[in-house]
């Protein structure tokens, strides 16, 4: 399984990594924010993708949206993994077809959770 | 005003000041005060005119000066709401680092003795075990190296184990880099916008009555609320605005919200 792993501060992006790794993940890639991730995504076949909100360019939730809009990325399963607590925020995110919301700080089990109810979702939907 | 008009002027109050000289001394020699107190004044008269004139165009000035600062409401707002807020967040960062700390000793601080401990059980058994491979044991002590051995590998896999476990929290602490940058990014984007606000009364105050300003909106005013609701904010940190807003305080808010979503 190949999963990119989207957040402008690199410590993040090591920490979500290595967390992966402990969950049998070893095929991770990394972006800074939605401009570089979307490019990366197009042409790199993965199938997973974690993404923030908060950051430069483009954000998290933008790049949800252009996920959701392109014909070949579409069913991408997202995981937002973001500090942004606001209600309205969740619900735009849910609406834009988001997988699934981790508020941070988060937990190494809670990022387990979501992860695989996620894959339990796509399998039940076969 | 004509140069020769203004010459002209000028002539006439010197020698109407002249004229008002000479009446005050014969006033004063011949004693009659009141009447030379009165043409005191009348010569005061032109200066005073000058001072006030000067300072009704400072107060003017002043005023306007001040209207105008009153009138950039964002200069308000910023003073009033968010210098506070920011040292608020700051106060929150200092915290929140300060806590990342501590857990990431208190991990090390129970880690060590751990590591140390599972060393110094590597030494006896490698000193015990090289006396052994030099058939130097007796049958006695053999059996011991061998309970030793089977305790260190016992110990070896929980304390492995507990390590692990405490290496994930040290790993886990490390989300206040994040967290706390998300933060001081904002305090530095509200730092900016105060400068450029400073600026811009700078540039009002130096141009005094010059009170024609280009229509620059400010960067809050041309961003509809709405808009700016969705867009990241960063934490919400404690005691700021941040906690007026409608947001989560918990994974399990979340869920619950999603859930009633349909998710």
């Amino acid at each position: 399984m190949k999963i990119l792993v989207v957040d402008d501060f690199s410590t993040m992006r090591r920490i979500i990594k290595n967390l992966l790794r402990e969950l049998g993940f070893n095929n991770v890639s990394e972006a800074d924010d939605g401009s570089t991730a979307l490019p990366m995504l197009k042409t790199g076949g993965f199938d997973f993708l974690i993404t923030d909100w908060n950051m430069p360019n483009m954000e998290g939730i933008a790049l949800l949206k252009a996920v959701r809009a392109d014909p070949m990325l579409k069913s991408l399963p997202v995981l937002m993994v973001t500090a942004e607590a606001k209600r309205d925020q969740i619900i735009e995110a849910a609406q834009a077809g988001v997988n699934g919301y981790i508020v941070k700080p988060f937990t190494a089990e809670t990022l387990k959770e979501k992860i695989d109810k996620i894959f339990e979702r796509i399998e039940a939907q076969g | 005003m004509d140069n020769t008009e203004a010459l002209d002027q000028d002539a006439e109050r010197r020698a109407l000041q002249l004229e008002f000289a000479r009446q005050l001394v014969a006033r004063l020699e011949s004693s009659e005060w009141e009447e030379a107190d009165a043409l005191i004044r009348q010569l005061r008269l032109p200066y005073e005119q000058q001072l006030f004139e000067e300072l009704g165009k400072l107060t003017r000035e002043l005023h306007e000066a001040l209207n105008s600062f009153r009138g950039d409401a964002r200069l308000v707002e910023l003073t009033r709401d968010h210098i506070p807020d920011a040292k608020e967040r700051l106060n929150y960062v200092v915290s929140m680092t300060e806590q990342a700390s501590h857990r990431t000793l208190n991990a090390l601080d129970e880690a060590m003795p751990i590591t140390e401990a599972l060393h110094a059980m590597a030494l006896d058994l490698r000193a015990r075990w090289a006396r052994f491979r030099n058939r130097e044991l007796t049958i006695d002590e053999f059996r011991d190296l061998a309970r030793g051995v089977e305790t260190f590998l016992e110990s070896g896999i929980q304390d492995t184990e507990r390590l692990k476990a405490l290496m994930s929290e040290i790993l886990m602490s490390q989300d206040y880099q994040d967290l706390t940058g998300q933060i001081i990014r904002r305090v530095i984007r509200l730092v900016q916008e105060v400068e450029e606000n400073l600026v811009e009364l700078v540039r009002l105050s130096s141009g005094r009555l010059d009170l024609q300003r280009p229509a620059k909106p400010s960067p809050s005013e041309s961003e509809p609320d709405a808009l700016d609701a969705l867009r990241g904010h960063g934490p919400v940190v404690p005691n700021t605005r941040d906690a007026t807003a409608d947001v989560v305080s918990s994974q399990d808010d979340v869920d619950a919200l999603l859930s009633s979503l349909g998710f």
